[in-house]
């Protein structure tokens, strides 16, 4: 089937099996930040943002893209960099594995919630899963961030 | 794994409903269950094009259409103001932000899964469920339907009198709840709502009204024993039946407390 999407910002025309994940569909066009991790919609390794939204691209139809505009971290890069040397200052990623899907959520909250509370990022970030550490790192490096703006 | 052969925006609930008559073919909704299991699907249909995905708020209603997402309930004004956030809070621990963002009303309900939040706090209330060739119903009465062919076009909360709280138990953030919860005063009525027992929701109104008037500790704990001793729980992997039972008690006590205010 043919699809038509804008991604990162460029017009794409491509064909696509009707069973095809939007994970593999961007994964082919080069945007290797994301990660399959559980396959299962659990882990938010996968994360995208689809016409501004933050989802799960395993389990979302290439189909559906048809007609949106998706956004991946190749896509984002500027206003990531903006918080990311913050997490790592807290050595808050080991193997660095969730680190995308992460950041493309945390880029999701903080357009909506420029200003969120710990409660409000733990809320946000609880369907992003980690294996290697226990999530403090990161809250720190986002709060951090944070008082960084304000200061 | 599913493979899926065609797949096709329906332009009409018609066409969409002609075509789920074929057992190869498949509605879509958020396809996050669905993908979880195994199944060759002929056509995918996709109601993205109908205009379900959206709340409406009237003076007597909210209509709520199919598509319309969990994050939608989580983030919707006017059904959280007339819950007093119980929607909000009844999802809000369902897998996480990008998940609710894809999960879908309809697939929700349909599913009719033993583990719902959506389900359990939508039964508290006075809903119906608008199916396309089975008209509109109450959401109880679809509760215990046998699934078919047709096709969920939305769901209608009345704006009766009510109020309502919601609470659930789970062993950890985001996992499926060991039980969930919600117990309502509508037109003056207690009821409980219990899902997850592990069975799905089911209503239990205090037809003996220990709860009648206003909410003390014990008419509380009268009601919550009521609801302890008629709604039957079994155990699995989260918990077993006593712990369920157990928590059936302590948790509509809890939400009847709230919603006296005590
Ligand atoms: C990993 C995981 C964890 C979860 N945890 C929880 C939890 O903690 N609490 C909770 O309440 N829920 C939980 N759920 C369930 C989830 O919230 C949704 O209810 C579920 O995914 C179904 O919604 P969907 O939009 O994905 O539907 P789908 O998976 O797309 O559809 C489900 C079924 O409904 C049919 N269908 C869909 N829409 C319609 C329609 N309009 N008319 C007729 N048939 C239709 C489909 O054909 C399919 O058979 C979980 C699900 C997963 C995958
Ligand atoms: S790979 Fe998509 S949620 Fe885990
Ligand atoms: S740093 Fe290894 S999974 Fe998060």
């Amino acid at each position: 089937m043919e699809i038509k999407l804008k991604l990162n910002g460029k017009a794409i025309l491509a064909s696509v099996e009707a069973d095809t994940v939007l994970l593999d569909f961007l994964r082919d066009h080069g945007c290797l930040s994301i990660k399959r991790g559980c396959d299962t919609s659990n882990c938010g390794l996968c994360t995208v943002l689809m016409d501004g939204k933050p989802i799960l691209s395993c389990s979302t139809l290439a189909v559906r893209a048809d007609g949106h505009e998706i956004y991946t971290l190749e896509g984002l890069q500027a206003e990531a960099e903006d918080f990311v040397g913050f997490i790592a200052d807290q050595g808050a990623d080991q193997c660095g594995f969730c680190n995308p899907g992460y950041v493309m959520n945390t880029i999701a909250l903080l357009r909506e919630n420029p200003d969120p509370t710990d409660e409000e990022i733990l809320a946000f970030l609880a369907g992003n899963l980690c294996r290697c550490s226990g999530y403090d790192g990161q809250l720190r490096g986002i709060r951090n961030y944070l008082n960084s703006r304000k200061a | 794994m599913i493979t899926i052969q065609k797949y096709v925006r329906a332009q009409s609930l018609e066409e969409a409903w002609q075509l789920n008559q074929n057992k190869r073919n498949r509605i879509l909704g958020g396809m996050l269950w669905m993908r979880l299991g195994k199944s060759s699907i002929n056509t995918a249909i996709d109601l993205c094009d109908l205009g379900l995905n959206t709340i409406e708020e009237t003076e007597e209603a909210f209509s709520i259409g199919a598509m319309v997402t969990l994050r939608d309930l989580e983030t919707h004004n006017g059904l959280n103001s007339y819950t007093n956030g119980a929607v909000a809070h009844a999802v809000q621990d369902i897998v996480g932000v990008q998940f609710r963002n894809l999960a879908t009303v309809g697939g929700s309900i349909w599913g009719r899964f033993g583990f719902s939040d959506v389900l359990t706090v939508f039964l508290a209330m006075d809903t119906y469920v608008e199916l396309y060739k089975g008209g509109i119903i109450p959401l109880e009465q679809f509760n215990n339907m046998k699934k078919d062919n047709d096709i969920l076009v939305r769901i209608i909360v009345k704006k009766a009198p009510c109020k309502v709280v919601y609470t659930a138990m789970r062993a950890q953030r985001t996992d499926f709840p060991v039980l969930a919860c919600a117990v309502s005063c509508l037109n003056g009525e207690y009821r409980a709502s219990v899902g997850a027992r592990p069975a799905r929701a089911q209503i239990y109104r205090d037809e003996n009204k220990l709860a009648a008037g206003a909410v003390t500790e014990e008419n509380a704990s009268a009601f919550a024993a009521f609801v302890a001793e008629n709604a039957p729980t079994e155990g699995n992997v989260r918990g077993s039946a006593a712990y369920r039972t157990h928590l059936i008690r302590v948790l509509v006590k809890r939400c009847m407390l709230e919603l006296g205010g005590i």
